[in-house]
């Protein structure tokens, strides 16, 4: 069992084919499922049935293990388990959990594995089965990908089931009632004769007992809450001030802490913190890995003092400016940096001969993450362990790292996870825990906060990818015949993975994500993507590589369609192979009146990408005045299966269009010196309200499989806006940020 | 120094030039206001001194006028006696991390106090100064509208 998880550990193969058949595991090991972390500690009188649900006698308890970084995971988690449980909406606790192997994510493991949606293959399917079985062997608890829904919209109902099941069983055996005739409703078990007995109550019984397994799950027509609006368990907290996040922590006697670490990824040559030393409120200056921590006994004065140190840092280990970035990037498009070819249908040398071609290169920015939330940690250790307060999206991990500073084993550490002032994949990153551990391992005892100020944020931002697009494409009588992109990016997952110990051998498919798969038939097309090697060190933004390639190929798609002389919308429909997705582009057509006339100065574009196995289309419609660009409407349809929440659907639509069109908009990180020049929003803001457009949403559950909605809908905003601008304006933009060659209002 | 918040006075022990931003969550506890970039870029750290928006990161303590009436978000509305702004943010569900809104609510409740039937262009220019990552604006856009109208029935 060690070394089978050492070896999948080392093997760990993010996007790559290589998997099927490369691990066996032996069946009966991957079916037996992890030990339940809730049964350690279980109090007198305290039962569990599974990794999710804790009944004692005063409340019940759901494990919502799944982190909340504003996408509403906690919400969707306990819905799903109350559906089946019969708990009344918001009668219940709900905790993250201890950090374990029992919540294992599938779902992200399915979306690893690169295969069309439309394929269902015996390759494909046998694939992502033995994704699969390796998350669940190695117990690989995340949250990303757009998979909280997927991974846990069976298992979490399960849970619920087979709780209910089980305190009926409880419940028969104390009243002689066959378990057939009891029902339950609102946390309780219901006797024929009308007797309520509170789950909390037959709590002690249950706990003696066998929990049911393999209960069906109920048929969706008899659903209460999933797919009905819900309000989130937490939007009165978050409208009152009263929600805590791990910035808000206080512990008894603890201390703050402020850090400044090198803007290069380098070395800390030498620094000078004599102006720092004895400032009010000062009590230690201690160093950190490439940097000098202060702690202090409030923020500000940390931060304070740490501003009077004076530091010299080594030179960065990329391109200290911007052209030898894109330099690097542009130089890429080589047979020897040839990461794979994943689509190649019909001819396409054959498909390019005639008239009719057309060419265009692409390119998209480094992006900073820089949620609301400033990243932060609270840590204390001990000498028999250590614990953190943190939000984090990979539990298991934050353990490791803790561990690895402090010397304790993984074990030893214990994660306080919080709900997070939001993410978009900045908390699958480590360097302010393992800073906050090390400042705490210095000063063993006493608690330690870690906040980073908003520039230390960005200075330690991995940012995402860089990326070029180069397209060849011929259009002939009308219609696109050709499509020929090759894609040259910096492997965000190769950077992030290797930050965590583990390889990923094979082909990186956020190369070339979000347009390797669009859902489209062509005559002739071919998606190949470069791996261009590391520069700047990168992680994973909200939707990752599908960010920069939906611009891509839906740019390309929209300038071959003009070229053709056929309608941007109608010539979508017409290639769309995939049933599901056509539905998202006809409806789309629908919602936004495509065709009717605007008038002039005013245009319409479309972007169809598929990203995280959800299609969405997206209608932008813009109207140029003599003052710039102004965004009047976005229209945007995607299909996700199934709606767990209509409400927080809506609102993460929207949400992730103003990502999508705010970043392409406005945002770059550029490096000089070795350093990103960006420090703070006011070089890199996103969307302000003043540029926010109406947005129209509409779901479709067409698809077979519930998905989630946190990341599809960023990727088609870029292309539909530029495709929008085009048609308004006559000007094509194939370079983000777009305020660079246009003004927005 | 002695500062009023939310209608109860404090005993501070902080320099002139520290921030009230860190004033509030360091010293006195109250952390419904929010850090989010310490130079007036977000608006997270918004409260309210006699009844006008400020950014307390921005406003040092030494700054403040004696008797000066401080609000926060904790001195708004709580969750049993939301203020009609509050209750039409949990209407329309606008928050998802949650963290700008604090900011947000204060910022809408001194708009409505001037302006109590705000346009579409009146609301965007001056929740511009209001940054949310995770996009709400729609729904922010929306409650400010039905908060308008519960204020006008009160």
């Amino acid at each position: 069992m060690g070394r089978l998880r050492t070896i999948t550990r080392r093997s760990f193969l993010v996007g790559s084919a290589a998997i099927a058949g490369g691990v066996a595991f032996g069946t009966y090991a991957v079916r037996q499922p992890h030990a339940n972390p809730l049964a350690e500690g279980l109090g007198s009188g305290e039962a569990t049935f599974n990794p999710w649900v804790r009944i004692s006698p005063d409340r019940i308890t759901l494990i919502t293990p799944h982190a909340d970084i504003g996408q509403g995971a906690v919400s969707m988690q306990a819905a799903l388990i109350a559906e089946e449980m019969d708990l009344e909406w918001g009668e219940f606790d709900t905790d993250f959990g201890q950090p374990s192997a029992a919540y294992y994510n599938t779902a992200m493991a399915g979306e690893a594995a690169p295969f069309l949606s439309t394929d269902h293959s015996f390759g494909a399917e046998a694939t992502r089965s033995a994704m699969g079985a390796m998350f669940k062997m190695m117990g690989f608890q995340g949250t990303g990908g757009s998979s909280s829904v997927a991974d846990s919209f069976n298992k979490l109902r399960a849970a619920g089931a087979t709780a209910r099941e089980t305190l009926k069983l409880a419940a028969s055996q104390r009243t002689g009632v066959a378990a057939s005739e009891l029902k339950t409703e609102g946390g309780a078990v219901l006797l024929p004769d009308g007797t309520r007995l509170p789950y909390t109550e037959l709590a002690a019984e249950a706990a003696a007992l066998d929990p049911v397994q393999d209960v069906p799950l109920r048929d969706p027509s008899q659903w209460r809450l999933v797919g009905k609006p819900m309000q989130r368990l937490d939007v009165v907290a978050k409208s009152t001030g009263a929600q805590l996040y791990g910035i808000d922590l206080k512990l008894d006697s603890m201390v703050h802490a402020a850090v400044r670490v090198s803007p290069r990824r380098s070395a800390l040559v030498s620094h000078d913190a004599t102006a720092a030393e004895g400032m009010r409120g000062v009590k230690k200056i201690v160093p950190v890995t490439n940097g000098i921590a202060v702690v202090a006994d409030n923020t500000w004065r940390a931060m304070t003092a740490l501003d009077q140190i004076t530091f010299e840092w080594a030179p960065a280990p990329y391109p200290a400016e911007m052209d030898g970035h894109w330099a690097e990037v542009g130089a890429s498009f080589t047979e020897e940096r040839l990461d794979k070819e994943w689509r190649n249908e019909g001819d396409v040398a054959a498909g390019m001969d005639g008239d009719g071609v057309v060419e265009a290169e692409y390119r998209t920015p480094y992006l900073a993450h820089q949620p609301m939330e400033p990243l932060n940690a609270v840590a204390l250790v001990t000498d028999e362990g250590a614990e953190i307060w943190t939000s984090h999206q990979f539990p298991r991990f934050v353990q490791q790292k803790v561990a690895a500073v402090t010397g304790h084993d993984a074990g030893q550490v214990v994660l306080h996870n919080q709900f997070g002032g939001g993410s978009f994949g900045h908390r699958l990153e480590f360097e302010n825990i393992t800073l906050a551990a090390e400042i705490a391992n210095q000063m063993r005892g006493t608690p330690v906060k870690l906040t980073f100020s908003r520039e230390e944020d960005f200075a330690q931002d991995f940012p995402r990818q860089i990326s070029m697009a180069r397209g060849r494409g011929r259009v002939a009588n009308g219609r696109i015949e050709t499509v020929d992109l090759s894609i040259a990016s910096v492997s965000s997952s190769r950077s992030q993975m290797g930050r965590i110990g583990m390889g990923v051998p094979g082909p990186d498919g956020q190369i070339v994500a979000g347009a390797w798969n669009a859902p489209y038939a062509l005559p002739n097309l071919r998606v190949r993507g470069y791996a261009v090697p590391e520069l700047a060190p990168t992680s994973s933004w909200r939707s990752v590589g599908a960010s920069s390639n939906g611009f891509y190929i839906e740019s390309f798609i929209d300038e071959l369609c003009h070229a053709a002389g056929t309608d941007p919308m109608e010539e979508r429909i017409r290639l769309c192979s995939y049933d599901v997705a056509r539905k998202v582009l006809e409806a789309a057509a629908e919602l936004s009146g495509w065709g009717s006339d605007l008038g002039a100065g005013r245009g319409r574009g479309v972007a169809l990408v598929e990203s995280f196995g959800v299609p969405v289309a997206e209608v932008v419609e813009v109207t140029a005045t003599d003052a710039g660009i102004r965004i009047d409407k976005v229209c945007v349809v995607a299909d996700v299966g199934t709606i767990v929440d209509p409400v927080n659907f809506e609102n993460h639509m929207q949400g992730a269009v103003v990502w999508g069109l705010g970043h392409a908009m406005n945002c770059e990180i550029t490096y000089a010196d070795g350093m990103a020049e960006q420090t703070n929003f006011y070089t890199h803001e996103g969307m302000r309200m003043h540029q926010c457009p109406e947005i129209l949403v509409k779901g479709l559950e067409n698809g077979i499989h519930p998905k989630g909605i946190g990341e599809p809908p960023v990727p088609p905003a870029a292309p539909a806006l530029a495709n929008a601008i085009f048609a308004a304006t006559g000007q094509r933009l194939r370079e983000a940020p777009f305020n660079k060659f246009v003004d927005f209002l | 120094m002695q500062l009023t918040v939310n209608g109860k006075t404090y005993e501070a022990d902080v320099e002139d030039d520290m921030p009230l931003l860190w004033v509030l969550r360091d010293e006195l506890g109250l952390t419904g206001v929010k850090y989010g970039c310490g130079i007036a870029q977000c608006g997270a750290c918004t409260v309210h001194i006699d009844g006008m928006a400020v950014r307390s990161c921005q406003t040092l303590a030494g700054s403040l006028e004696p008797g000066a009436e401080i609000t926060t978000i904790e001195g708004l509305g709580a969750p049993d006696a939301l203020h009609a702004v509050q209750q039409a943010w949990v209407e329309h569900q606008v928050a998802q991390c949650g963290y700008c809104q604090s900011g947000q609510i204060m910022q809408a409740a001194a708009l409505l106090d001037m302006n109590p039937e705000p346009s579409d262009e009146e609301i965007d220019l001056v929740m511009s100064g209001n940054l949310c990552r995770c996009g709400t604006y729609v729904r922010i856009r929306a409650a400010i509208h039905a908060a308008a109208d519960k204020l006008k029935e009160a």
